[in-house]
């Protein structure tokens, strides 16, 4: 062994490598939604890369009403005392004072939500600001930039969480990802034009222009509640798998958590897929977008 | 080493593609490894960073675990980072109870010993046998707790190991392949014979093409 007595080296923290990092070891997993810590022990057993720590899942959001807001610290710090797997939490849009008080309790990513009340109709978090990762939800390419422009370290899709319907999820992803196919396509004069029609910034148009992919890793959400849903939109370019209402509001969510988190693996494999398919019970039952009073994907801006 | 050689990248979960670029880059036949049909298939193994539990569990529900033992057991190289090393280790500290490790190098992993994402780091090594130091990625990173005798400690941060090799076997409690370098993937390759030393540095004479 040579010399290796440096007294003590310079470590940085919270830089964007180190913050998009856990995104990119998030990929091809689960991050599931818990209550909890009950739920949140079902979870990491199920195979979940992370847990997504919130006071009501989003179907419960909806039925009940009300504003939402961050959760209890207790009921996150419950989470963070059983889980040895990332625990994420929620902050309303624009409320960065929730947001810092997330950061003080150690959560590992922060989920700048619409699934909450938005704070601020205007204006996003800056989260340049923080030591710790945001994700931040999209429902197309524009708004995608708009957050990676504030220093959003993951993308994920919208879809309509609490639904358990995946059309509005793949409504998104085709959305953002069939965009980025096209700015490949355009000339150096088109990405102006494409900069302005998204009002993204121009560099991080020409970047996408570049490589094909957008710089942060890109998530999906909102409406998975099967298998067959979660290899739907990975197979449309989505890298992970948010899953909210889909496992604990259905019928066998041990059975379910376990099953996606397989999915989310062979997303390829049909074969795989069916296997993990069966003998499920039934998913959760699910809402047609024109029943919906409020469409959550519609805040942000 | 005649022939040609397949390296598979474990894609259970994780940042098995930044992997599996990197070594393309390098020239060398890559693929993904998620049956156990594809672990027969290749000669070595890159087992890459994400939540080594859920690795794990998946390489339970995929009868993979014995299969991948067996070929460890054998002398298959293998390349292990951050969640890959912990899967690597002959005991796992601050682990689950049911979460396997392969030992595949004598050392003892505590899981997140570095602290959560908010003390996730970055930091200049000094490597054993590199010119230059090697940019370190730490993610919620492993802590080496302790390695066996004839365990090589190639680089190390603050007096704990945070590279490691033992015959075939390498591996990182951070992450080679975020920060662009393919310095320590070509050190891997070379040190397990499936890479000519003379190809080092060399991504510009590319000999067997030249006209």
């Amino acid at each position: 062994m040579t010399d290796q007595s440096h007294s003590s080296q310079e470590r940085s923290t919270g830089s964007p490598l180190v913050k998009r990092g856990l995104a990119e070891m998030l990929k091809g997993g689960v991050i599931m939604d818990v209550v909890n810590p009950e739920q949140a022990r079902i979870a990491e057993d199920a195979g979940a890369v992370a847990v997504m720590a919130l006071e009501r899942v989003p179907s419960d959001i909806r039925k009940e009403g009300g504003v939402s807001r961050m959760s209890d610290p207790e009921m996150i710090q419950g989470i963070q005392a059983v889980c040895s797997i990332p625990v994420m939490a929620k902050a309303r849009i624009g409320h960065f004072a929730e947001a810092q008080i997330l950061q003080s309790l150690g959560v590992d990513y922060i989920d700048e939500s619409e699934v909450l009340t938005p704070a601020d109709e205007t204006h996003h978090i800056d989260k340049f600001a923080f030591g710790v990762p945001f994700v931040c939800g999209a429902t197309n390419l524009g708004e995608a930039l708009r957050r990676i422009s504030e220093g959003a370290c993951m993308i994920r899709s919208k879809g309509e969480a609490g639904t358990g319907n995946v059309v509005e999820a793949v409504r998104h992803i085709r959305s953002i990802n069939g965009d980025i196919r096209k700015i490949t396509q355009a000339d150096s004069a088109e990405l102006f034009e494409w900069a302005k029609q998204l009002r993204a910034p121009l560099p991080l148009i020409q970047e996408i222009a570049e490589t094909g992919e957008l710089p942060v890793p890109v998530f999906c959400a909102g409406g998975i509640a099967t298998p067959a849903d979660a290899s739907l939109v990975m197979q449309l370019g989505a890298q992970a798998v948010f899953v909210g209402s889909g496992i604990f509001k259905s019928d066998e969510p041990v059975k379910m958590a376990n099953a996606i988190v397989e999915a989310a693996t062979h997303y390829q494999d049909p074969q795989i897929l069916a296997k993990v398919s069966t003998g499920l019970g039934d998913a959760m039952k699910g809402l047609e977008m024109a029943t919906l009073e409020t469409k959550l994907a519609e805040r942000g801006w | 080493m005649t022939g040609s050689v397949t390296v598979g990248v474990l894609a259970l979960q994780g940042a098995f593609a930044a992997h599996l670029s990197i070594l393309r880059d390098l020239g060398v036949e890559a693929c993904e490894v998620k049956t156990n049909e594809q672990l027969a298939s290749v000669d070595a193994l890159v087992i890459p960073g994400g939540e080594s539990t859920t690795m794990s569990m998946l390489l339970v529900k995929g009868d993979m675990l014995d299969p991948l033992r067996q070929r460890v057991d054998d002398g298959m190289p293998v390349f292990g980072t951050c969640a890959g090393m912990i899967l690597c280790s002959e005991r796992i500290e601050d682990g689950r109870a049911d979460q396997h490790c392969l030992s595949a190098i004598p050392i003892v992993s505590r899981r997140n010993g570095y602290g959560r994402q908010i003390d996730s780091f970055e930091a200049e090594l000094d490597v054993t046998g590199l010119d230059e130091p090697f940019h370190g990625v730490f993610i919620r990173a492993p802590v080496v707790d302790s390695v066996g005798d004839d365990v090589t400690v190639l680089a190390a941060v603050d007096g704990q190991p945070v590279l490691c090799s033992h015959g075939p076997v390498t591996v990182a409690s951070f992450h080679p392949e975020l920060s662009g370098d393919p310095r320590l993937h070509r050190r891997w390759l070379i040190d397990a014979g499936l890479l000519p030393e003379g190809l080092a540095e060399a991504s510009d004479e590319t000999a067997e093409v030249t006209p």
